[in-house]
C-alpha cells in the first residue's frame, strides 16, 4: 500500500534528517569536516542496546542516556583532536586526516571490544504493539521516532534561533575569531556545538537501531556514506536542506525496497547524489556559499 | 600624563612565526585618558591591539590592567575584565541583525533591563542604527558598520575601549562623525586607545600619543607636542 510505504519511508527519513542535521551544524558552525561523526551514530546505538540489555532500562530511558553519552564523546573528541588545529588555523585537510585516523581507531576499538556481529534489542524491551491511525499501521517504535525527531529538530531550532547561546553560535559560524572580543568563550562554545551534533548522531543511531532492530559497530560507516549523499543533496551547511533531503532519501529508499527490490535500496542515495552534483551542485536550495547553522 | 595608570604595558614583544613584529614596547594609559597610537602601514599597530585583547600571546613583557596581569589570558577573559576592542575592518556579524549584533556586545551582561538601557544609549548616539534594528548588518554601509562596531563595543560598558582604525575606508563625512563620537566618549570620561592612520584627527582628539615605527615606539608625549614634532609633521601629517 503506497500510503503505508510513504509513512514508513518518512519515519526512516526522519532519522536521516536528524543525522544530516547534526553533521550540518558541526560543519556550518565549526567549519570542519569531522569524519568521526559517523562513529557517534554507532556509539549511540550500542550504548542504548547495552543499557536495555544489561541494565534492563526502558527504551526511552536508554535513548536519552545514549543521546547524552554520544554528545559527551563528540565533545571530548573535538576538544582533544581539534582544539589545537583550530588554534593553529590548520588547513581543512589537516582536520580531515586527523579525524580519519581517529575514526579508524574508534571503530577498531569498538569492534575488537564487542565483535562485529549484528545485535538486537531484547524482544521484551521493544513494544511490538501497533495501532491504526488514518488507515496507517503505526508501531510504537515509529511513534517514538517521529516524536523524537520533532523534539530534537524543535529543540535545535529553539536553541539556535531563540537563545543567547544560539546567537553566539550563529556569530561563531560567521566570525570564529571575533567573538572572543565580546567575551564569548569560543572553545567552550565549540565543545557545546560538538555535543549537540554528536547527540543528534547518537539519537539517529538509536532510532535506526530500533527501527530495523539490527545494531553493529560499523553501522555508522554506512550511515556516513548515506549521510554525505543527504548533505550534498540538501546543500552543504544548509540545515533546512538537510532536513528535506533526509526525508526525501528515506522515502525513496523505502519505496525502492517496496516496489523494486530491497537490494537496490542503498543505491538510491547515491543515485540522488550523482544527480545533484550534475544538475544542482549547490544542493536543493542552492545557496552553497551561505553558512547557516 | 596625570592620573593612575589603568593600563601599563612594559617590554611587550609580539610576533608571528619566526619573526618578532613588536619589539619591546612600553605603553601607559591613564584612567580617563584618550591615547593614540599612530604609525605607518605594517608598523604593527593591529598586532599590539591583538596582544592587548589576548588574541595573540605575548612572547615577552607584561600587560597590567587595573592591577591584574592580563598577558597570557585568553581573549574572552580579557574582555570580561572590561578591555573591549572594536577591531580593524569592523568585523560586524553581517548575517545577524543590528539588534543581534548589539545583543552580542552585551554577552557578558546578564541583566535584561540594564541591557535595554545600554541599547537606548547606543541608539541615541547612533540614530542611523535605530531605524534599522531588524536589518542584517551586512546591509549597512561601511560607515554605518563602523558605528555598529563601536556600538557593539559600548554595549559591554568597557573600562578600556580599544579602537583599531575607526576611520579606515570611510567617506569624509563619516570620518568627522566618528571622531565627534570619540570626542563625546572622551568627555564622558571613557578611557580610550585609538589606533589610526588618520594621524591629524587622532592627535586632535587624544591627550597623549605614541608613534610606532617598525615595532618600536619612536616618539611619545602629550598629543599637542607630538603633533608639533617635525618628524611627525613630515612623516604623518603631510607637512
Ligand atoms: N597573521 C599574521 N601572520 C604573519 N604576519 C603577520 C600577521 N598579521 C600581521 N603580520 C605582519 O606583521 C606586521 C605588522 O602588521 P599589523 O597588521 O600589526 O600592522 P598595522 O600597523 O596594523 O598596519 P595597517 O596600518 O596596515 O593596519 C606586518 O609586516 C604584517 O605583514
Ligand atoms: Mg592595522
Amino acid at each position: 500500500m503506497l500510503s503505508q510505504q510513504l509513512f514508513n519511508g518518512l519515519v526512516v527519513g526522519a532519522t536521516y534528517a536528524i543525522f544530516a542535521l547534526g553533521f550540518t551544524v558541526m560543519f556550518g558552525v565549526l567549519g570542519v569536516v569531522n569524519l568521526t561523526y559517523g562513529f557517534y551514530f554507532s556509539f549511540g546505538a550500542l550504548i542504548a542496546l547495552w543499557l536495555t540489555q544489561a541494565l534492563n532500562l526502558p527504551v526511552w530511558a536508554s535513548f536519552l542516556i545514549a543521546v547524552l553519552a554520544s554528545g559527551l564523546v563528540a565533545a571530548l573528541v573535538d576538544s582533544l583532536l581539534l582544539t589545537r588545529l583550530r588554534r593553529a588555523r590548520a588547513p581543512e585537510l589537516a582536520s580531515l586526516m586527523v579525524t580519519l585516523g581517529a575514526t579508524l581507531l574508534l571503530y577498531s576499538l569498538s569492534s575488537s571490544l564487542i565483535g562485529v556481529e549484528i545485535r538486537r534489542f531484547p524482544a521484551a524491551a521493544i513494544n511490538a504493539s501497533a495501532f491504526d491511525l488514518l488507515g496507517l499501521r503505526v508501531s510504537m517504535t515509529q511513534l517514538l521516532i517521529v516524536f523524537a525527531a520533532f523534539a530534537m529538530v524543535g529543540g535545535l531550532v529553539y536553541l539556535i534561533q531563540y537563545t543567547r547561546v544560539g546567537l553566539a553560535i550563529r556569530a561563531m559560524a560567521e566570525r570564529p575569531d571575533t567573538i572572543a572580543l565580546m567575551g564569548v568563550n569560543a572553545g567552550a562554545l565549540a565543545r557545546l556545538v560538538s555535543f549537540v551534533s554528536g547527540s543528534l548522531a547518537g539519537a539517529a543511531g538509536v532510532l535506526i537501531g530500533l527501527n530495523y532492530n539490527a545494531i553493529q559497530p560499523f553501522m555508522g560507516e554506512q550511515m556516513m556514506l548515506k549521510g554525505f549523499a543527504v548533505i550534498i543533496l540538501g546543500g552543504l551547511g544548509d540545515a533546512r536542506g538537510a532536513l528535506v533531503a533526509g526525508l526525501i532519501v528515506g522515502m525513496l529508499e523505502t519505496l525502492t525496497a517496496g516496489y523494486v527490490a530491497s537490494s537496490w535500496k542503498d543505491a538510491v542515495g547515491f543515485a540522488l547524489l550523482v544527480l545533484t552534483l550534475w544538475i544542482r551542485p549547490a544542493g536543493l536550495f542552492g545557496r552553497a556559499t551561505v553558512k547557516r547553522a | 600624563m596625570s592620573g593612575a595608570a589603568l593600563l601599563e604595558v612594559s617590554g611587550l614583544t609580539l610576533g608571528y612565526g619566526r619573526s618578532d613584529v613588536i619589539k619591546g614596547v612600553d605603553l601607559r594609559i591613564a584612567s580617563g585618558a584618550a591615547v593614540t597610537l599612530i604609525g605607518a602601514n605594517g608598523a604593527g599597530k593591529t598586532t599590539i591591539m591583538r596582544g592587548l585583547s589576548g588574541l595573540l600571546k605575548p612572547r615577552a613583557g607584561s600587560i597590567v590592567f587595573d592591577g591584574h596581569r592580563i598577558d597570557g589570558l585568553p581573549g574572552h577573559r580579557v574582555a570580561r575584565l572590561g578591555v573591549i576592542q572594536s577591531p580593524e575592518g569592523r568585523q560586524v556579524f553581517s548575517n545577524l541583525t543590528i539588534a543581534e549584533n548589539l545583543a552580542l556586545g552585551a554577552w557578558l551582561l546578564n541583566d535584561a533591563r540594564e541591557e535595554a538601557r545600554r541599547r537606548e544609549g547606543v541608539l541615541a548616539r547612533f540614530p542611523r542604527l535605530a531605524e534599522r534594528l531588524d536589518q542584517s548588518a551586512g546591509s549597512l554601509s561601511g560607515g554605518e558598520q563602523q558605528m555598529l562596531a563601536i556600538g557593539r563595543a559600548l554595549m559591554s560598558n568597557p573600562r578600556l575601549l580599544l579602537l583599531d582604525e575607526p576611520s579606515l575606508g570611510l567617506a569624509p563625512l563619516f570620518i568627522e562623525e566618528i571622531f565627534r563620537i570619540i570626542e563625546d566618549l572622551k568627555r564622558e570620561g571613557r578611557t580610550i586607545l585609538i589606533v589610526e592612520q588618520n594621524a591629524s584627527a587622532a592627535l586632535d582628539v587624544a591627550d597623549y600619543a605614541y608613534v610606532l615605527q617598525s615595532g618600536v615606539i619612536e616618539i611619545e608625549g602629550p598629543a599637542a607636542q607630538v603633533a608639533a614634532d617635525p618628524r611627525v609633521v613630515a612623516a604623518y601629517l603631510g607637512g
